[in-house]
């Protein structure tokens, strides 16, 4: 046998164990992607072929029928208007959350890491202590609390919900993210005689953009897959998508209709699903940036 | 009169004190460096006299004025750190502008200054470009061009150089001495661990080590009477040679007595009356120990030689310790040969080897 000189780029051999942990990720992830392949090959059947019971088998007569059912005329108990109510209702609830509580954060993470408050220390205990507390925990004295003070069950109540429990992440985020930038800017941003409006606004927020993406992404997604928030604060006619999906699942008058389940469940995923696919790259930027200093 | 004045501070992190009534009085338009290791407290008494950091106890006074409880932007100071501190989002002009326009001064008054500072520094063509376009030496100059706008009476510098490479390091030296003389009567406190930008820069040189105050003096006074061992140490490189050995009286006066090495000190400057019978610390510069056959030490070996281009180090030893030697350029020596030296009572340190005082 002769051997080679060793020169150049050196030789990649295929082994067996490689051979081994490229069979094991595919398996992996076939094994993720089975359920999807399921929802959208059942969304797209009528319910004559999901009868027939082959789950994995690709649509004969392929039809949107159950898609455009489940947008606007499925049941959500009695009434019959689909899933889009509570989509637009999501919209509303969303957009509000997502920016008051991403503001609420930025600023609370620039106060914190700073300008050093006498007792910003005990303050961020405080509110990492509020994170590790169950949810449940708070949820029969929030409502005892809106309904006293007469917000109970409106727009102004799930939003302001939704921005209370985003605060301790989104702090803890961008306080992170603020400890990592170099204090010198800020001091020479207060030498240049800025105050704490004008540094925020004019030094730190445009150094902000990656850590934003981040907490956007982490909000949209959390507040558009909130569930028990909606259902106890949010009231009769602002019921958010999840909850209304959960009812459309479960109110059931007769046949179970797999096909508008399935149809209304990948409705109510997509926008969580585009957000990732669409900043995915942003995300881990933006996580790494925020973790590795603390 | 002084422009600044540090009277009694003491500053605490959290319970930590780390000065305790440090005092200090800088003249209007002196340069003033601030030279110690990293963590003797240099960085920190700046951000005191900047404001960015509170004070425990004692005063501030800048230009007069009691500034203790000021505002940074109230103080009448500017500063150029050491990360250069560029708004990465804004233009070379937006960075240089931004402290006017938070003191919300008038438009042409804004843009007649910024032109002013950048045809000093030669940063014209660089204004509209964002520091990530800039290098660092460039970057630096923006920074101190930021300053500048202000009309400060009195500049701080944090280690403005020690991010940039040897010789740009030098040009920028240069230049911030050239600017110093251009601008008359603006004060300058300057920090560094760099002892030949202390030397070069300062008309006086305060040597720090653990929050205090080692010495402070023009150049000449820190380099050839350091008031103590640390500052003989730190200052000078290659470092002061310390010969450990005792004070003795013969029959012309006092001896420095070491193994049977002896130097007569009629010719030193005694700042305190000695004792006969001191143990002492005998500090000599390598350029202060000559190579002469008719030397008063004999018997020293070569160990290595540094050939530097304009000056040769030789290193040679005897049994009693090692010494350095400073001679000219074309001085060469081989490994093991053996040397006569010579020193200067009147160009040596004498240091007290209990208290490291200077004697």
């Amino acid at each position: 046998m002769s051997t080679a000189v060793p020169q150049g780029r050196r030789p990649r051999h295929l082994t067996v164990g490689r051979i081994g942990v490229y069979a094991f990720l595919v398996t992996a992830a076939l094994f993720f992607l089975l359920p999807l392949w399921i929802m959208v090959v059942t969304s797209l059947k009528p319910m004559d072929e999901i009868r027939l019971g082959n789950i994995l088998a690709l649509p004969a007569a392929m039809t949107v029928d159950a898609w455009s059912k489940a947008w606007s005329s499925a049941c959500t108990g009695l009434e019959c208007n689909g899933i889009s109510v509570g989509f637009w209702n999501s919209v509303r609830i969303l957009i509000p959350s997502v920016i008051l509580s991403i503001i609420a954060g930025a600023i609370n993470g620039y106060a914190l890491s700073f300008w050093r408050v006498r007792g910003a220390n005990v303050m961020f205990g405080i509110l990492l202590l509020g994170a590790f507390i169950p949810y449940q925990v708070f949820l029969y004295p929030l409502v005892r609390i809106f309904s006293m003070t007469g917000i109970y069950n409106s727009l102004t109540c799930i939003v302001l919900v939704h921005v209370i429990f985003g605060l301790p992440t989104m702090t803890l985020l961008f306080r992170n993210y603020y400890a990592g930038l170099p204090i010198e800017l800020f001091k020479a941003a207060r030498i240049d005689g800025g105050g704490f409006w004008s540094i925020f606004f004019r030094v730190i927020l445009p150094m902000s953009t990656p850590i934003l993406v981040v907490a956007t992404i982490l909000q949209v997604t959390g507040i558009w897959n909130d569930f028990i928030f909606g259902l106890t604060f949010a009231g009769r006619e602002n019921l958010p998508m999840t909850v209304q999906l959960n009812n459309i699942v479960n109110s059931t008058q007769g046949e179970r209709a797999y096909n508008v389940d399935m149809a209304a469940t990948m409705l109510a995923a997509l926008v969580p699903l585009v957000v990732y696919f669409v900043s995915g790259r942003w995300f881990v930027r933006g996580i790494a940036a925020g973790a590795v200093k603390g | 009169m002084s422009t600044v004045s540090v009277r009694d501070v003491t500053v605490a992190f959290e319970s930590v004190q780390v000065f305790d009534g440090l005092s200090l009085d800088i003249d209007e338009g002196e340069f003033i460096v601030l030279l110690g290791p990293s963590g003797c407290g240099k960085s920190t008494l700046l951000n005191a006299i900047a404001g960015l950091l509170d004070v425990a106890e004692g005063q501030i006074w800048i230009n007069g004025k009691n500034v203790t409880w000021e505002e940074p932007k109230d103080r009448g100071i500017a500063m150029v750190f050491q990360s250069y501190a560029l708004y990465p989002r804004m233009s070379v002009r937006e960075n240089m502008s931004f402290g006017l326009k938070m003191a919300k001064t008038p438009r042409p008054e804004i843009e007649k200054r910024v032109a002013k500072a950048a045809e000093l520094l030669q940063i014209t063509p660089l204004l509209d470009r964002r520091p990530d376009q800039l290098s660092g030496g460039q970057r630096q100059r923006v920074a101190i061009g930021r300053a500048l706008v202000r009309d400060a009476a009195v500049f701080l510098f944090d280690e403005p150089l020690s991010n940039l490479d040897a010789k740009l390091r030098n040009e920028l030296r240069v230049e911030i001495k050239r600017l110093h003389a251009r601008l008359g009567k603006t004060t300058m406190v300057y920090v560094t661990h760099d002892q030949i930008e202390a030397m070069t820069l300062a008309d006086r040189i305060v040597v720090m080590r653990e929050q205090k105050i080692q010495q402070i003096g023009t150049p000449d006074e820190i380099y050839h009477r350091p008031a103590n061992l640390f500052v003989a140490g730190f200052v000078g490189s290659p470092q002061m040679n310390f010969i450990k050995g005792r004070l003795e009286n013969t029959g012309e006066g006092l001896s420095f007595l070491s193994g049977d090495r002896r130097l007569a000190l009629s010719a030193y400057p005694f700042a305190t009356a000695p004792s006969a019978g001191q143990d002492v610390v005998l500090g000599v510069r390598p350029e202060h120990l000559e190579i002469a056959n008719n030397g008063i030490w004999p018997g020293f070996k070569v160990d290595i030689v540094e050939p530097m281009g304009a000056d040769t180090i030789i290193w040679c030893s005897d049994p009693v310790g090692s010494v350095q030697v400073r001679t000219t350029g074309s001085r060469r020596a081989a490994p093991g040969e053996s040397l006569t030296l010579h020193a200067d009572p009147s160009q040596v340190s004498l240091f007290s080897a209990e208290t490291g005082e200077r004697l």
